[in-house]
């Protein structure tokens, strides 16, 4: 395996509502922040790889107008996932493991103001026996919270906790767009409350990837990728425990995450209530940082949330503020799907 | 906001599914108020069945009878319903696992309110009373107090009249689109009857219509640029195929459809070529816009006499 790191991270300021920015207006002086962070010119680059959904804007093939903002030309290798960025991360990956490529450029975006995001994460959803019923994001997330409130993991009063330490962290955090003394509110679909909830914003982020000393060249203290591993679950709500997460333990046993204890983990849980399932599946204590960039619940751009995650957590080991952190991204209704990466600063294993 | 432009803009389908063999006598066995599920390879009872195992993958066929009552495994209240939704009315989203199945399916109970929904509380289906073979033929679960059915679900042959092979759901989502300042600049020109592209700052090229960034060299573009009215034609198709869109229903065939690269403009833009017969237009084509009445658009382009460009002046927009 090649030793691939993190070397650099932008991210625009999340906000409600970007009416006068078209996507690659959102997107571009992210690139050109995470470009220039490196000096690298685009073309310097050896894999462009991005994540984002025509659905959120109702915008079809927004993301070949995103590439608009790369400058592909001469032409550039590049590919798409209609996933958060975190599956294009795994993508570039894979593709500097192969030896193709030394460098890659991953960005995402989402702009889910022009739509009603609850009502269009129902069109992911399975069309035979779930789409016709339109479940929302919320509704599949508070039948969660319920579960476990049923199972004693968690209560209402516990779930306003994490939403309030989320947002106060949030406060040192520029970029953030709902932050510091946020009422629970009322319930939204019970039993969660709007603050249980994510804001609901437009946003993009990017990241570099490097190999070896490539990757040393580009950065003072590269955020090395020990491990990544992404699982899915059965798609059907009805089939899975929702108060366990065996899809994020697995990933992030393969990722090398029990290994060693972390100190920092950035966790991808839109909900209060899944940072609860996600602790429990990955085993995180009360010594590990949980969310210092205040999380989802703070900014929560679909499609760039997840990356969002591995870039936070790359930026506290350049930042030498992290050793060994553990960043995680989710897809799918109630955490179907979970990516778990291990990244690492150079002297937490000399 | 100063000068971008919005509008509302629906998208609209009908998705259209074929079924597999179990969702197939499943969907039909709710038209006929007949619960199915599948037996898994441990033995489970899965509904809603599935074709293939959740654990091993593979393929399964045999069904079971199930009664229409059954547990709330969890549950959410809902007190705004949204459009799409099954009730109109606030109502409880609920996993019910059904007397005799291992598994929970997701569906809407008809409650009072969330003081009157409880996990464990056991329910019932309420059929709809037009039923089309959907999982709409369930209307909701109604609480109805009864013991479980202990009995072991029934074979079931998934043999019905006219079954069911497909369903159709329609999907509307309605959003307000903004283009952005460079979109909402062009279109705004429009209105004055004028092209207006924007320039790269380091290539120096103009682009029409302007995205707001130079694909060449990802930057943003901010200066605008006038460019036309006048153009050349870069290439052309001829179309044989009469327009199926109401819009367009008057366009006669065969017709031509241009790249015209308007002077001053760096990127040719399309349009259609009018007022010459269509087997007469060519590269080098001079044209120039004849403007829709009413509307911010250009309906097509016409020859404006001057004579064909020379190839040398276009080449690179081919």
């Amino acid at each position: 395996m090649r030793d691939v790191a993190i070397v650099a991270f932008a991210q625009s300021a999340h906000r409600r509502r970007t009416d006068e920015l078209s996507e690659v207006d959102l997107l571009m002086p992210v690139l050109h922040e995470v470009l220039g962070a490196t000096g690298l010119k685009a073309n310097e680059i050896g894999f462009t790889c991005s994540g984002s959904a025509d659905y959120l804007a109702g915008r079809a093939f927004s993301f070949t107008m995103a590439l608009d903002g790369v400058g592909a030309h001469p032409p550039i290798s590049e590919s798409h996932v209609e996933m958060d960025g975190a599956w294009a991360l795994y993508e570039a990956w894979v593709k500097i493991q192969t030896g193709e490529a030394d460098t890659a450029l991953v960005y995402s975006y989402g702009k889910s103001s022009p739509g009603r995001v609850r009502d269009v994460l129902t069109r992911q959803l399975d069309p035979y026996y779930l789409a016709p019923l339109w479940p929302d994001s919320v509704a599949l997330a508070a039948l969660q919270a319920q579960a476990l409130i049923d199972a004693g993991d968690t209560d209402e009063g516990a779930l306003a906790e994490i939403g309030a330490r989320n947002r106060t962290a949030a406060v040192d955090n520029p970029y953030a767009q709902l932050t510091g003394d946020v009422p629970a509110g009322d319930h939204l679909v019970h039993p969660l409350r709007t603050g249980d909830c994510p804001p609901i914003g437009d946003g993009a982020a990017a990241v570099i990837l490097a190999a070896g000393d490539a990757a040393r060249a580009l950065c003072e203290r590269p955020a090395w990728i020990r491990g990544i591993d992404h699982r899915i679950e059965a798609h059907s709500l009805g089939v899975r425990d929702l108060t366990d997460s065996p899809s994020a333990r697995l990933a992030a046993e393969r990722a090398g995450a029990f290994d060693r204890p972390v100190d920092t983990a950035e966790l991808h849980a839109p909900f209060t209530s899944q940072e609860v399932v996600l602790r429990k599946a990955l085993g995180l204590g009360d010594e590990v940082r949980v969310n210092p960039s205040g999380g989802s619940l703070a900014a929560n751009p679909i499609m760039a949330a997840g990356l969002i995650r591995l870039g936070e957590a790359a930026a506290r080991i350049h930042r030498g503020e992290s050793d060994r952190a553990l960043a995680h991204a989710t897809s799918g209704p109630c955490l179907q799907q979970n990516l778990v990466a291990v990244l690492e600063g150079e002297s937490a294993h000399a | 906001m100063p000068d971008v432009l919005s509008a509302p803009l629906v998208v609209e389908f009908p998705f259209t599914r074929s079924l597999g063999p179990v969702q197939s006598a499943f969907l039909t066995g709710l038209r006929e108020r007949t619960v199915l599920g599948v037996r898994a390879d441990d033995g489970t009872v899965l509904v809603p069945p599935v074709e293939y195992d959740p654990v091993t993958a593979n393929e399964l066929g045999d069904l079971v009878e199930l009664a229409p009552t059954g547990t709330v495994t969890t549950w959410a209240w809902n007190p705004s319903p949204r459009r799409d939704q099954p009730l109109d009315t606030p109502f409880a989203w609920v996993l019910v696992r059904l007397d005799g199945a291992g598994t929970a399916l997701l569906h809407v109970l008809d409650a009072p309110g969330p003081e009157a929904v409880r996990t464990g509380m056991r329910v019932r289906i309420r059929w709809a009373a037009t039923r089309t073979g959907a999982i709409t033929d369930i209307a909701c679960f109604e609480p109805y107090e009864s013991e479980p059915d202990q009995a072991e679900p029934a074979p079931h042959t998934g043999e019905f009249a006219d079954p069911v092979t497909g369903i159709v759901v329609p999907a509307r989502l309605d959003y307000v689109h903004t283009p952005g300042r460079a979109q909402s600049a062009y279109i705004k020109a429009l209105e004055e009857r004028r092209t207006v592209g924007e320039r790269c700052p380091s290539c120096r090229k103009v682009y029409v219509p302007p995205r707001g960034a130079c694909p060449t060299c990802g930057v943003a573009t901010a200066e605008q640029v006038e460019v036309g009215p006048r153009g050349t034609v870069t290439t052309f198709c001829i179309v044989n195929i009469k327009a199926a869109h109401t819009a367009n229903l008057d366009i006669e065939v065969p017709y031509v459809y241009a790249h015209i690269a308007l002077d001053g403009a760096d990127l040719a833009l399309h349009g259609r070529i009018a007022g010459i017969p269509y087997d007469q237009v060519r590269m080098g084509l001079r044209v120039e816009p004849v403007w829709s009445e009413g509307a911010r658009h250009v309906d097509h382009y016409r020859p404006t006499g001057e004579p064909d460009a020379d190839y040398d002046t276009y080449k690179e927009l081919v």
